[in-house]
């Protein structure tokens, strides 16, 4: 047990969990107005995609993760479009966006890198710093200082959120879009165009979780690199009843069971005295997940109009 | 204040407006009457920026002005409370006020501010509502005053209420008015869609009557009376009382011994009710909804699982509490349920499909072998329900969604008086039905009750219960509070009890 339970867990969870709270609270943005948003699989990939090309012709991560943003936005914005002003299925529009980033960035790379799949590895000076980076004097708090700036900026973005949301004119119209678009009407609120800026936000925080992943976490774009995080933030997002605090506390026990299945591959044993097959072991996160959505999801109340395009009739 | 000038609007093939012109004298309040479908709603939301015009112009205080979108007309000093409540349930009471003309900046919302703007405009217009609650904690009467408070925050001079008092119970009604003619006191313009010609008398000081989309009256209301206002309305005269012959009651047909129903919470819903509706007889049920009709009535049709039900329910002398829906109806149980939307119809299927809804698995619905269904049968049964019914337009082919409410009622409870029943439980039978079609219906029941069948009636409109039923028993909290004659009782002590107070 001890061998399981130690510090590197814990900040092991962190870095995990990092793009799932990026990822899941831009779906708020879009779900608290009223837009399903269930691209954030392929706003991850888009976002990883871009920021590791950016990066590795910019040589800054900055630039690489400012396009990642506008990468995401613009992406969003599509799916914004589509789904806003012509009214298109949100569910089979963001399923478009997924699969379209699962192929996309392969084309792209081929292109770009003569590669299939993947961007060229960037040097380690390039990547997303750590926070040592900003705290060179503190070497002893090594385990602290490693973790990444953008873990950090996620935790300040959640209770950003939590005020936006609560707090300001615009998190109150926000939420009133996504449950009464008449009502928000009725008083004078501009239904779409809060809905427009609820969707494209969702695509420009998916934008940083996935430069995080590509130059945050490793130093390159693979094929598929997401691998699901999009969905599991969707399902944080509804187990943590679309509020942004609980949303990141969903994140964490998400990324924690993927933490877990990282630290006990070949410690954890059987009472025989076997290894624990590895499979089991990596089976965690799903039946977590699948847990948690099926004991918990019947007590969350969605945003009343998700899902349901606003018809003003004329 | 306002006026509108040669409104027209087409909404595909119908014609909702079609000239209309209406002119509000500021500092009045102003009825606009008509059935539904007449056009009121539609001209008002036209004022409201909820719809355009296709031709027409709107004047505000003698200038043409161009209201697009319900933002524009707020910034004219206009507000409208809608008959279906324009809230944000999850929200509170402030939230849900100062949406979408929030004070303080963009980076903070100044709550405690607005909660002190909407003390204040509570106290001057005596809405008293706390500006913390929830607004799905509220009752219908609370959340109306939010929605009047609503308006008053944005400075509304003019108020556009849609069918304001079709929710509140008859004390709350006065309350409301009174409150309307504080507004109309302050300098407030005041227009009240409405089809209750009784309010109209009552609130009014001008009336604009319409049908079928066109202005066909303007009236001061002191100079005109509810029959030539409702020959208006219909364009024919109409029977605004129900003539029936006295009861001739025969052998108790329900008898209820003390029937408690549990709701979904645990809570008793309906607490130990006993009494009986005898064959030929009306028995009607006052009360402020919610306080158990819904649960009486579903329990009574087999709704409700027996397992929250205790007491019994027998059914011309043999107990029924434990038969389900299907053995009622075999029985000659029928039901026309309160909300013909939720359990009385299939909107999205045709009149004739849903003309055998109950008796879709024996005959005329299904042939000799049981296997199939008799297309001619059913055709036959649903052309008879048509005909006798008055279902307007008569094409069984047309799906229920296509029919108005007033019609679609009239296709459901044909289809029950088609069982034939024995005892008939009806909830609602007018709701958002016509005065034409209302005429219609009473009409219908009391025949049915001349042939010998037990009629067991519940209605929120006090006044179609006292005219319909025989014997009238108040309901408060799932209890019955007291029995009246409804001759004799007048509607003032009927509505206190229904508050809990004592007659």
């Amino acid at each position: 047990m001890r061998q399981i339970f130690t510090l590197q867990l814990l900040f092991s969870t962190i870095r995990l969990s990092t793009p799932l709270v990026l990822a899941a609270l831009g779906g708020l943005y879009s779900e608290r107005s009223g837009v399903i948003n269930i691209a954030l699989e392929g706003l991850l990939l888009a976002g990883a995609f871009t920021a590791a090309s950016v990066t590795y012709y910019a040589h800054s991560p900055w630039v690489g993760l400012g396009s990642a943003i506008i990468a995401g936005a613009a992406v969003a914005a599509i799916i914004a479009v589509a789904c806003i002003r012509y009214k298109a299925d949100q569910v089979v529009t963001g399923t478009g966006i997924n699969i379209l980033f699962i192929g996309l960035p392969a084309v792209l790379s081929g292109a770009l890198f003569l590669s299939s799949g993947s961007t060229p590895q960037i040097p380690r000076e390039n990547l997303l710093p750590v926070l040592s980076h900003f705290l060179p004097f503190m070497p002893a708090w090594r385990i602290f200082t490693d973790v990444s700036i953008i873990s950090l900026l996620a935790l300040v973005i959640v209770f950003v959120t939590r005020y936006v949301l609560y707090r300001t004119p615009f998190g109150l119209r926000l939420r009133a879009v996504g449950e009464n678009p008449e009502a928000a009407d009725a008083a004078g609120v501009a239904v779409n165009r809060m809905r427009y800026v609820g969707v494209i936000l969702s695509g420009a925080l998916a934008g940083i979780g996935g430069a995080y992943l590509s130059i945050g976490q490793s130093s390159l774009f693979t094929r598929n690199m997401a691998a699901g995080r999009g969905f599991i933030a969707l399902a944080a997002l509804i187990f943590g009843k679309w509020r942004p605090v609980q949303t990141m506390l969903a994140c964490l026990l998400f990324g924690f069971a993927d933490a877990l299945t990282i630290q006990m591959q070949g410690v954890a044993k059987l009472p025989s005295g076997e290894d624990i097959p590895v499979q089991f072991i990596q089976m965690i996160p799903y039946v977590v997940t699948i847990v948690v959505l099926a004991g918990f999801i019947g007590q969350s109340r969605a945003p009343k109009a998700l899902g349901t395009p606003y018809q003003k009739e004329k | 204040m306002i006026e509108l000038r040669n409104i027209t609007k087409r909404f595909g093939a119908v014609l909702a407006n079609d000239r209309v012109s209406i002119k509000v004298e500021p500092g009045t309040i102003h009825a606009i009457v008509g059935e539904n479908g007449a056009g009121k709603s539609t001209a008002m939301r036209i004022a409201y920026g909820f719809y355009t015009a296709d031709s027409g112009e709107i004047l505000i205080n003698g200038q043409v002005r161009e209201i697009r979108t319900p933002h524009d007309a707020i910034a004219f000093g206009i507000g409208m409370v809608h008959q279906h409540f324009m809230l944000v349930e999850p929200m509170t009471v402030a939230e849900n006020i100062v949406l979408g003309a929030e004070p303080g900046s963009a980076a903070s919302l100044d709550l405690r501010k607005a909660a002190e703007e909407i003390r204040k405009l509570s106290d001057e217009f005596k809405l008293s509502v706390n500006p913390k609650a929830t607004i799905e904690t509220l009752s219908v009467g609370q959340q109306q005053r939010v929605e009047l408070l609503k308006a008053l925050y944005r400075r509304a001079q003019l108020l556009i209420l849609d069918e304001p008092t079709a929710v509140l119970t008859p004390q709350e009604v006065e309350e409301f008015f009174a409150i309307l003619r504080g507004m109309r006191e302050q300098g407030k313009t005041i227009v009240i869609i409405t089809h209750k010609l009784s309010e109209v008398l009552a609130i009014s000081d001008n009336v604009t009557v319409m049908r079928d989309g066109k202005v066909v009256g303007d009236l001061k209301t002191s100079e005109t009376n509810a029959a030539d206002l409702a020959r208006l309305m219909v364009g024919r005269e109409v029977l605004l009382r129900v003539e029936k012959p006295a009861a001739k009651p025969g052998d108790a047909v329900l008898a209820l011994r003390d029937l408690s129903i549990l709701g979904r919470d645990g809570s008793k819903r309906v607490d130990s009710i006993s009494f009986e509706v005898r064959a030929g007889e009306i028995v009607g049920i006052a009360g402020v909804e919610g306080n158990g009709q819904t649960e009486l009535i579903e329990t009574l049709a087999g709704l409700i699982p027996g397992s929250y039900v205790t007491g019994s329910i027998s059914f011309e002398g043999c107990d029924i509490t434990q038969l389900d829906a299907r053995k009622r109806k075999e029985l000659g149980i029928a039901h026309v349920p309160e909300d013909r939307h939720r359990r009385g119809l299939l909107l999205d299927f045709s009149l004739a499909e849903n003309t055998i809804l109950g008796v879709h698995y024996r005959k005329p619905a299904v042939s000799a072998d049981g296997i199939l269904l008799d297309q001619k049968g059913i055709q036959r049964r649903t052309e008879q329900v048509i005909r006798d019914f008055d279902v307007r337009p008569p094409n069984a082919a047309l799906p229920a969604r296509a029919l108005s409410g007033g019609n679609q009622q009239k296709l459901i409870i044909g289809r029950e008086f088609e069982l034939p029943p024995k005892l008939l439980l009806v909830s609602q039978p007018t709701r958002g039905v016509d005065i034409g079609a209302i005429e219609f219906i009473h009409r219908k029941i009391v025949a049915l009750r001349d042939e010998g069948c037990a009629v067991l009636l519940v209605s929120a409109e006090l006044e179609e219960v006292t005219a319909l039923s025989d014997r009238l028993l108040v309901i408060h909290n799932g209890r019955v509070v007291g029995e009246v004659d409804p001759t004799v009782a007048s509607n003032e002590e009927i509505g206190l009890m229904m508050t809990g107070g004592s007659a």
